[in-house]
């Protein structure tokens, strides 16, 4: 039955490839292959029958989305996108990345410009409540908080020695208000400079239009290795929130918000059973081989429905694990110590090492 | 006159025939602007169904509760005190009086420099003509974008900061901002000075506001020195003859003679320019000014109101060129020709 699938796709995308102009037959196919699951989506039937993942991401944010010299992206959010796309295609490179900037990126979401958001947004309520920006969170990929980077020569050591002093901050992002309350909190006055990208924000930061510039500790630190002297500059040991950072999609289609969501737990489950992209192959082999490794067999498709009740292929999680490997490979190749951000994992360890990544239960 | 009118077959005579209503002239033009008319009703009436039906359907049908929520931002450099805890109409409204502030000092700039520019490209002075025609040329063919990113970011950023700042007295320049010594609280006179090492003074322009407005009268300046030296070109010859030979100096023949005939052609034009200038200035956002617009994009993103919030700025940037666009055709009306 799942043989019988797999091939009609395949013919469907064969049949595509050689003539276009006979899509929509083929994209009523798969909708109706879909009905058949009980799993109907119009966001995944539109990005299947596009053949590509749009995908909103930040861009310019070393660790979590940046775009190479060869005009390659990279980051730990890219690989959110690839992780998806790898899950819907089969294939990682099957993405569209646009920029968004923290302004752009809600009215991008719900207007359908991009299918997903994985853009160092954190979680919110009243950006998950209907009544406000109306957005579906996935689970966090990194735990943030927020901070203020300084330059050592300015001696600033607390928040009280910024009272009175002009701080940079990118407008629309929930460090704007953060900032507001904090400060207001300890009646310190300050200058906010509000800048429309982060790329302002920065250039304003290291011209010395002001001394500190506040986000999260995880973009302070990205931004910070692309300084001309990263080692120039400090992060003070205030975190003033706590900033989930979270890949969302629209309220309004349920089945494409949980096939993302278990993409992403897909990526935490691996880690903590101990599946790499090095190790995925012999993996599958081994749960073909014993049909008593039940949970082994479940998770990577080798027997069960989870890919079909996601609306997803059967073998979605092996197809994940190899083309960008478990949470613990991205987290060190793009902001760990494979990076040059060099961040710690604290709270972003797996939960039985007492960390906050948990997936529940793949059954 | 044997046979009269009305007994001849109407046929004959179709100059007395009621006209078929299809044909009338009078009913003609009505049905074609009715059905232009009806046709812009449905459209008019279909998108804004179609807006509601689907922002009901996302759950977002138009509220305006949010504006008397507190706002929960700060913003830098208002004239109008605010603070966090206000709620989001008044920081908009502090906004908007933030772009009024530079749109208002921008136009007075840049008429001044754009008339002297223009009145400078018919100076017999070879120097001075050409150096106008190069600055025109070069300033209005480079993006404004480009162009206020260059002023804050190179020039004013540029500047030196605490105690290196330039100083003279009673005014002080650096990296923050222009600073003039005037009176504070208690009517106590008081200069810049640190504290606690950022420069203080009862007069503050910081170095966004600058930036935005050197970047928006040296842009507006060049397209009205254009329109200024197209009314002067307007007047005829003859007039800066009939001058001279009556001995006016240069100036004099500009200012008595050739200006006031020039000005009802210059006025229609400025009007355009100074509405370009009044909507450019939302350009603010590139360069950290706190503007309606750069405002009204924090209020989108904390409230998720879009619809509300840029039908807020379409409302007021319309509202605010409508209202220059008056002033500026009652001043057509002042220095047009009275004909008798």
């Amino acid at each position: 039955m799942r043989r019988q699938t797999v091939s009609l796709l395949q013919a469907a995308a064969a049949a595509r490839r050689a003539a276009p102009l006979l899509i929509l037959p083929f994209l009523l196919a798969s909708c109706a292959s879909e009905g058949g699951g009980g799993v109907q989506s119009t966001k995944m039937a539109t990005i299947k029958a596009r053949g590509k993942l749009i995908c909103g991401v930040d861009g310019s944010l070393p660790g979590f989305s940046f775009v190479g010299p060869d005009g390659s992206y990279s980051g730990l959010d890219v690989d959110v996108c690839k992780a998806m796309a790898a899950a819907l295609f089969g294939d990682p490179g099957k993405v569209e990345y646009r920029n968004l900037n923290s302004s752009e990126r809600f009215a991008a979401l719900a207007s359908g410009e991009v299918d997903l958001l994985s853009r160092n947004t954190t979680m919110t309520l009243s950006r998950d409540a209907a009544g406000g920006n109306g957005l579906s969170f996935a689970p966090p990929t990194f735990y943030d908080g927020q901070g203020v980077m300084v330059p050592n020569a300015s001696g600033i050591k607390t928040l009280k020695d910024l009272a009175g002093k002009p701080i940079c901050v990118e407008s629309g992002t929930t460090t704007e208000l953060n900032l507001a309350d904090r400060m207001r909190e300890r009646s310190i006055p300050y200058t906010p400079l509000k800048f429309q990208t982060g790329d302002q924000t920065y250039a304003a930061y290291l011209q010395g239009r002001c001394v500190a510039v506040t986000s999260d500790r995880s973009q302070l630190a990205g931004k910070r290795s692309s300084f001309p002297s990263p080692d120039a500059h400090t992060l003070l040991p205030d975190v003033m929130s706590k900033e989930p950072l979270t890949p969302a999609t629209v309220n309004a289609d349920p089945v494409w918000a949980d096939a993302v969501r278990w993409t992403v737990n897909t990526l935490f489950q691996a880690e903590e059973l101990g599946i790499s992209k090095a190790n995925i192959a012999a993996k599958v082999a081994e749960a073909r081989a014993n049909a008593n490794q039940a949970d082994l067999r479940r998770f990577l498709g080798v027997e069960g429905e989870f890919g079909k009740q996601l609306g997803l292929p059967a073998d979605f999680v092996p197809k994940i694990i190899g083309a960008v490997g478990n949470y613990g490979e991205i987290f060190d190749r793009n902001v760990g110590p494979g990076s040059r951000l060099k961040l710690d994992r604290g709270v972003n360890k797996q939960w039985k090492e007492g960390g906050l990544i948990y997936s529940p239960p793949f059954r | 006159m044997g046979v009269t009118r009305s007994s001849l077959p109407r046929s004959v005579l179709g100059a007395g025939a009621p006209v078929p209503w299809w044909r009338n002239r009078r009913v003609i033009p009505w049905l074609v602007q009715g059905a232009v008319g009806l046709t812009v009703l449905v459209l008019v009436a279909f998108l804004l169904s179609n807006l509601i039906r689907n922002l009901t359907a996302a759950g977002l049908l138009l509220s305006w509760g949010w504006l008397s929520q507190p706002a929960g931002f700060d913003i830098a450099e208002t004239i109008l005190p605010f603070q966090a805890s206000d709620p989001y109409w008044r920081g908009l409204l502090a906004g908007l009086v933030n772009t009024l502030r530079v749109v208002v000092t921008g136009l007075l700039g840049a008429t001044l420099l754009g008339t002297l520019l223009g009145m400078a490209s018919f100076s017999g002075n070879v120097l001075l003509r050409n150096l106008t025609r190069v600055y025109v040329e070069v300033v209005r063919n480079i993006p404004l974008l480009l162009q206020l990113v260059f002023w804050y970011f190179v020039v004013f950023l540029s500047l030196p900061n605490g105690t290196a700042a330039i100083q003279l007295p009673g005014v002080v320049l650096a990296k923050s901002g222009l600073y003039i010594a005037g009176f504070a609280e208690g009517l106590r006179w008081m200069g810049p000075h640190l504290v606690n090492g950022v420069w203080q003074a009862p007069l503050r322009w910081s170095v966004e506001f600058g930036a935005l407005l050197t970047g928006l009268i040296a842009y507006s300046s060049a397209f009205i020195a254009e329109v200024v030296r197209g009314g002067i070109a307007a007047v005829p010859k003859g007039q800066w003859e009939a001058a001279s030979s009556l001995g006016l100096s240069w100036i004099q023949t500009l200012r008595q003679v050739v200006l006031p005939q020039a000005l009802r052609v210059i006025v229609p034009g400025l009007n355009t320019q100074y509405i370009s200038l009044a909507k450019n200035s939302s350009l603010a956002v590139a360069v950290g000014f706190s503007d309606l617009y750069s405002v009204a994009e924090t209020t989108l993103n904390q409230t998720g109101r879009a619809v509300e919030v840029v039908l807020v700025l379409l409302g007021t940037y319309l509202a605010l060129d409508l209202f220059i666009s008056l002033l500026m055709n009652g001043l057509n009306r002042l220095v047009q020709i009275r004909e008798r």
